[in-house]
């Protein structure tokens, strides 16, 4: 800096550009700052990085002392995960390991094997697994198709005590899980909801709608009217304008839409955890419980996470830009 | 609202519905799910907790008036479980505020892969609370952990084992809490530095321009220009996160359920304790919902006054 100051340019500035930027010491310090955030996202990361490799570990390999970053990598978290199994005995042992050798054995069964067990048949989180799937599916569908109407209605219109409505919607969302189960419980029982599909999808629904309205409200309001003046003026109805100009217009904001109600469906844990006890249970609050023969089955658990961690990588890079707008309820856009 | 319905089919040449038709039919199905899912139960909620109803007894509900709540406020042992609320809700909301500035305020300027780390920094948020629970439990694992070989411990019996609140086999009150704590911190400072950062990117240029022409120093340019500058922004992620905190459930039910003792126990854990696990409680529980509900209620007004004078501006 002070020698460009002597010195002056050695060429003529073509255009405004920030000299300041470019001394030596800025560019140090540029570097040492990239260093820094490299470095603490990668510190970061590591409870992520754990939960990968352990899925791909053995039992064994999962609880020793000191914990392995080198091992053989195996499926065993996956199946165990999948299936019921028993501990075999020695002899039932000695019977499966000839079966297995003459190849009569699946891959799953081996690997079950590997670990002196015999698979008996599909655990309850497949079928959990299938409940989070239906549940969190339909719910999002709902919650969706209700909020972009609705939203669309707030947006373009002057709603009677339209910021009430509005902060009632959002204060759904506020209250603790806990607060709203309560009651919520009582009357899910006398109606016999209580652990069952719609019982959840409803509520879902309802969890997710607030988010739904706040988001597609945004995205709305985004929209130029001019667009839909134009068509009226062009002698479409409300409805056609709305149907064949806006909505085309809304459909990524739609798509995040989903996608953030998706997410938050498949992640819910205390609703799932309190609400369904055998038949409608979802995966989150199974996984918690998760205990296999002879205590914790890490294993399975790392599994299972994975199950949870790949939406959300996915979801994070597919919609960073949206991100925020997805966590502040559409507060904050830009 | 089915009516309108049926009319709009069985008359395809009617070409206009009035704006109050559509706003009906647009947003009563919102409202009505809303006010059966949400509405009904909440009123139905302050009815028990002025009753002694608990839900496996069988018997009808007997009005008591006042008496759980003044029950509840007289318990030392609910004070002492809202006490750890908010000092886990101050310690994180606190932690995440000033990492999540920090490292805003490093990756606010682009480098190469800048864009790449942020999305990674952002992960943790996304996962789900339970899920990112039994990881860490896993990490924090005394013997078998990755947690306690990081900061340099790897012998378990000499080494912290900070879920059970213990250090080289010595109670240590408060580890367990500041475990969940850092958890939460790890978890939710990229929603703080996304907040922030969108505010920073918000800055106009030309201020600081006008403050490098004043030979404002850097300090000066940070407290005067980019610190109100980002207030708002950053106000918004500390209530959020304030509210979150007192919601906190997921995170310590996959990780201590509360204890050990009652260490971990969060206001909201001992409700899903009295309303459910064995005791029943219906309406003290009920109760104690409604307390919860006041003291949220008051921050998310806060929220939402905030969020209007930033609308307004913009």
């Amino acid at each position: 800096m002070a020698n460009f100051e002597q010195t002056g340019p050695g060429k003529p500035v073509l255009e405004a550009t920030r000299v300041d930027k470019v001394t030596p010491g800025y560019r140090l310090g540029h570097n040492l700052r990239a260093l820094i955030v490299v470095l603490l996202a990668i510190v970061g990361l590591i409870p992520v990085f754990v939960i990968v490799i352990t899925a791909f570990k053995t039992r064994p390999d999962a609880i020793h002392v000191p914990p392995k970053l080198i091992f053989t990598p195996s499926l065993e978290g996956l199946v165990f995960l999948f299936t019921e199994r028993a501990s075999a005995s020695p002899s039932r042992l000695e019977e499966l390991k000839k079966a297995a050798e003459e190849v009569q054995l699946g891959l799953v069964d081996r690997i079950a094997l590997n670990a002196g067990q015999e698979i008996t048949g599909p655990s309850d989180y497949v079928f959990r697994l299938r409940n989070s799937l239906i549940i969190a599916g339909i719910s999002t569908l709902l919650s969706v198709v209700l909020a972009i109407f609705s939203a669309y209605a707030f947006s373009r219109y002057g709603v009677k005590g339209k910021g009430d409505l509005l902060f009632f919607i959002l204060s759904t969302r506020m209250l603790p899980a806990v607060v709203v189960t309560v009651p919520l419980f009582l009357m899910y029982t006398q109606l016999k909801l209580h652990d069952t599909h719609l019982g959840m999808i409803l509520l879902y629904t309802v969890f997710n709608l607030s988010l739904a309205v706040w988001l597609m409200k945004g995205f709305f309001d985004e929209i130029p009217r001019e667009y839909e003046e134009a068509a009226l003026v062009d002698g479409y109805t409300r409805m056609q304008a709305f149907f064949k100009i806006v909505l085309p217009q809304a459909v990524t904001g739609i798509a995040a839409t989903t996608v953030f109600c998706l997410i938050f469906a498949w992640n819910e844990y205390a609703f799932a955890l309190m609400l369904t006890s055998e038949k409608a249970r979802t995966a989150p609050p199974s996984i918690a419980t998760m205990l296999g023969i002879g205590g914790i089955e890490w294993t399975a658990i790392a599994a299972g996470s994975l199950g949870f961690l790949i939406p959300v990588v996915i979801v994070t890079f597919a919609l960073r830009n949206y991100l925020l707008r997805g966590v502040t309820f559409g507060a904050v856009r830009k | 609202m089915s009516t309108t319905t049926a009319k709009v089919a069985s008359h395809p040449r009617q070409r206009h519905l009035s704006d109050r038709a559509i706003i009906n039919l647009f947003v009563w199905p919102t409202l009505v799910l809303l006010i059966l899912v949400n509405v009904f139960p909440l009123f139905y909620s302050l009815f028990l907790s002025f009753t002694n109803y608990s839900a496996i007894a069988g018997k009808a509900p007997v009005w008591i008036g006042f008496k759980n709540f003044a029950n509840l406020l007289n318990d030392q042992q609910m004070w002492k479980y809202f006490a750890t609320t908010g000092k886990y809700a101050l310690v994180s909301v606190g932690l995440q505020t000033l990492f999540g500035f920090g490292l805003a305020m490093l990756l606010h300027e682009k480098f190469k892969g800048s864009g790449l780390i942020t999305t990674l920094i952002l992960i943790p948020m996304m996962i789900s609370p339970v899920v990112v629970g039994l990881f860490w439990k896993l990490m924090y694992n005394p013997s078998f952990g990755y947690f306690n070989y990081l900061i340099g411990f790897p012998n378990p019996i000499r080494g912290p084992d900070m879920l059970a609140s213990s250090f080289a086999r010595q109670g240590v009150p408060g580890l367990a809490l500041y475990s969940v704590v850092l958890v939460d911190v790890w978890m939710w400072t990229p929603f703080v530095m996304l907040l922030v950062l969108s505010g920073l990117k918000a800055i106009p240029d030309y201020l600081y321009e006008a403050a490098a022409i004043d030979r404002a120093s850097s300090w000066f340019q940070f407290w005067r220009i980019t610190v109100p500058q980002v207030a708002p922004l950053l106000l918004i992620a500390i209530l959020f996160r304030t509210i979150e905190a007192f919601k906190s459930f997921d995170l310590v039910m996959g990780m201590t359920g509360g204890g050990p003792g009652d260490q971990t126990e969060l206001i909201a854990v001992n409700l899903y304790r009295q309303a459910f696990l064995g005791q029943w409680q219906t309406g003290r529980s009920s109760a104690l919902a409604y307390i919860i509900l006041i003291i949220i209620i008051a921050v998310s007004n806060l929220y939402i006054l905030y969020l209007n004078r930033m609308r307004g501006e913009a």
